[in-house]
């Protein structure tokens, strides 16, 4: 590990430890992305500046920080979706399962396959709840008949837990959905495809209390089987789903802990005053 | 009170020049659309009186025997499709190029080229199709026709199809490459269906702009007083024989020629109708 990469205490690496590998306290097995050094810029100005951060397999961590500090940019690094926007550039290396996703020859649609992402603003084709669902599958070419695609299709609106809501009208317009339906429809669309991480930048953003509620009970559910990343502005958000935490501010990673230490005793100072609100 | 007094007056010219701009306006539209019914109903006026069944199905035939403009809306028909299936595609895929990927120094030099070939009077485009088509094939011809057509398409349907492109939101494109969508699926079946109803209006457009041409069509399908079944010769149009028939100096030929033109509108009408109906959102 870096030795400049703030150290992350998790229950996941925690657990590892108690079970001891005593050669090996690092737990490689359980790291499933470490990202190295990373700088990102738009044009000439640097977005992120030397971001080290290691992220487990199976756990949700939060990204925090006020607007414009980086975070959505860094999440965005990690499916390599910022490679749409022109004039940008990388250094440093995101390794995901050990091999650097930045590394020439790096079959970008075989690496968004394999991370998932739900945007802040829910974006449903104009197409069919089942279409829309089932895009992924047929793209990717991963099921063998229509039978298949319409279970697997079922399996990701039941994980989205938005099965029982639009069983009766598969075939009607995704658009005809209200918002936070919307957005449970991209994360099913999302998890179609089985992916290993899950990118979510500020998911609940835009929805109700209700909406909002649902889909952070998701979330916890969605722990069990993929690894999760989240945007998110809002700290009761963060504090309620999240394993880990990560601060961020202009563009520059301050601390990554606990999301239980994080909020109740931070190592750095920044990190208290931005998170008790005593900011600026 | 001296302040009081001043925006009062102030006030009163904001109202005065907002009325006024909205009465200007009104009056725009008013004349404009006013002119369109004129010229609708003048048109069903004087051409009402010689439309009859005989008269769509029937040929042409010799001044004071009747006849008909059958071959002619035929002939239209078939130079529409022949235009469209060619100058369609073509342009939407345009389109989709600029849009997609015009964004560096070709694409602006092609978008250039699109905008110039739109401004391009539409008789210098028949000449052009007469000279790289007619006369190496020695005739008129309906292909011929069809070709010219398709030419005044293409930068129409082109540029439609670009600006409708864009409007459609990043966040789809988006979407669908995080699943792993290569560029070309993404565009394919995720902007270009989300943009249809739009390019359809263009297309639309398109095909109602080509149906009133008359000048590429004297160079290339000339015209017929027959029905005509082949596409390797000549082939009548609704617009060359309107043109015909209005220069001629028979009174009943310019009733024809009348009939005909209502004909035409309404046929324009229906496409414009047809299309709407078939490309309406679905989702």
């Amino acid at each position: 590990m870096s030795t400049t990469a703030p150290t992350i205490t998790t229950r996941v690496r925690a657990t590892e430890r108690d079970h001891g590998s005593p050669a090996s306290p690092r737990a490689e097995d359980a790291t499933k992305i470490a990202v190295r050094h990373l700088d990102f810029f738009y044009g000439k100005a640097q977005a992120l500046h030397d971001v080290s951060l290691e992220i487990p397999e199976r756990i949700v961590m939060a990204f925090i920080g006020p607007s414009g500090c980086g975070k959505s940019t860094f999440l965005r690094t990690l499916n390599r979706m910022n490679d749409v926007i022109p004039a940008t550039r990388v250094a440093g290396e995101i390794l995901m399962d050990g091999i650097d996703i930045y590394r020439p020859g790096t079959d970008v649609v075989e690496l968004r396959r394999k991370v998932g992402m739900v945007f802040q603003k829910s974006n449903p084709f104009p197409k069919s709840i089942f279409d829309n669902v089932a895009y992924g599958l047929r793209i990717n070419g991963l099921t063998a008949n229509k039978t298949e695609l319409a279970e697997r299709v079922e399996q990701a609106l039941r994980d989205a837990a938005l099965w029982n809501e639009v069983k009766d009208r598969l075939q009607t317009s995704a658009l005809s959905l209200s918002g936070g339906q919307q957005q449970r429809l991209c994360i099913a669309r999302a998890l179609a495809i089985r992916p290993e991480v899950v990118l979510m930048d500020e998911p609940a953003s835009a929805l109700d209390p209700v909406a909002t509620h649902k889909i952070e009970e998701l979330i916890v559910e969605l722990k069990k089987q993929y690894t999760i990343v989240i945007v998110t502005h809002n700290m009761q958000q963060a504090a309620r789903v999240s394993d880990t935490t990560a601060f961020f501010l202009l563009g520059k990673l301050i601390e990554v802990n606990s999301t239980e230490k994080m909020f109740t005793n931070p190592d750095e100072k920044l990190t208290e005053d931005y998170i008790t609100g005593r900011f600026g | 009170m001296r302040y009081e007094k001043v925006m009062r007056k102030v006030d009163q010219l904001r109202r005065t020049t907002s009325a006024t701009m909205t009465t200007l306006t009104a009056l725009c539209t008013v004349v404009a659309v006013g002119i369109l019914l004129v010229i609708l109903g003048y048109i069903a006026m004087q051409g009402i009186g010689s439309l009859n069944l005989r008269f769509l199905v029937e040929s042409p035939k010799p001044v004071g025997e009747g006849g008909g403009i059958g071959n002619a809306i035929l002939g239209t028909l078939v130079l529409l499709v022949l235009s469209s299936a060619m100058g369609l595609p073509f342009g939407i895929a345009v389109g989709i190029y600029l849009s997609e990927f015009g964004a560096g120094r070709f694409g602006s030099l092609v978008r250039f080229l699109v905008d110039t070939l739109t401004g391009i009077p539409s008789i210098v485009t028949g000449v052009f199709v007469y000279t790289i088509v007619v006369v190496p094939l020695k005739h008129f011809s309906a292909l011929a026709g069809g070709i010219a057509l398709a030419l005044i398409m293409v930068p129409i349907v082109a540029r439609t199809t670009e600006e409708m492109i864009k409007l459609v939101p990043h966040s789809l494109r988006e979407g669908a490459l995080a699943l792993g969508a290569p560029q070309w699926r993404v565009t394919l079946g995720v902007i270009v269906p989300a943009a249809a109803s739009g390019i359809a209006t263009g297309a639309m457009l398109a095909i109602a702009r080509i149906s009133g041409e008359t000048a590429p069509l004297l160079f290339t399908a000339f015209g017929s007083r027959f029905f005509g079944y082949y596409l390797d010769q000549p082939i009548a149009s609704l617009t060359v024989q309107i043109y015909n028939y209005a220069i001629s100096p028979y009174d009943e030929w310019h009733a024809q020629a009348w009939a005909a033109t209502l004909v035409l509108m309404t046929l324009i009408l229906s496409i414009n109708i047809a299309v709407r109906f078939l490309t309406r959102k679905r989702f």
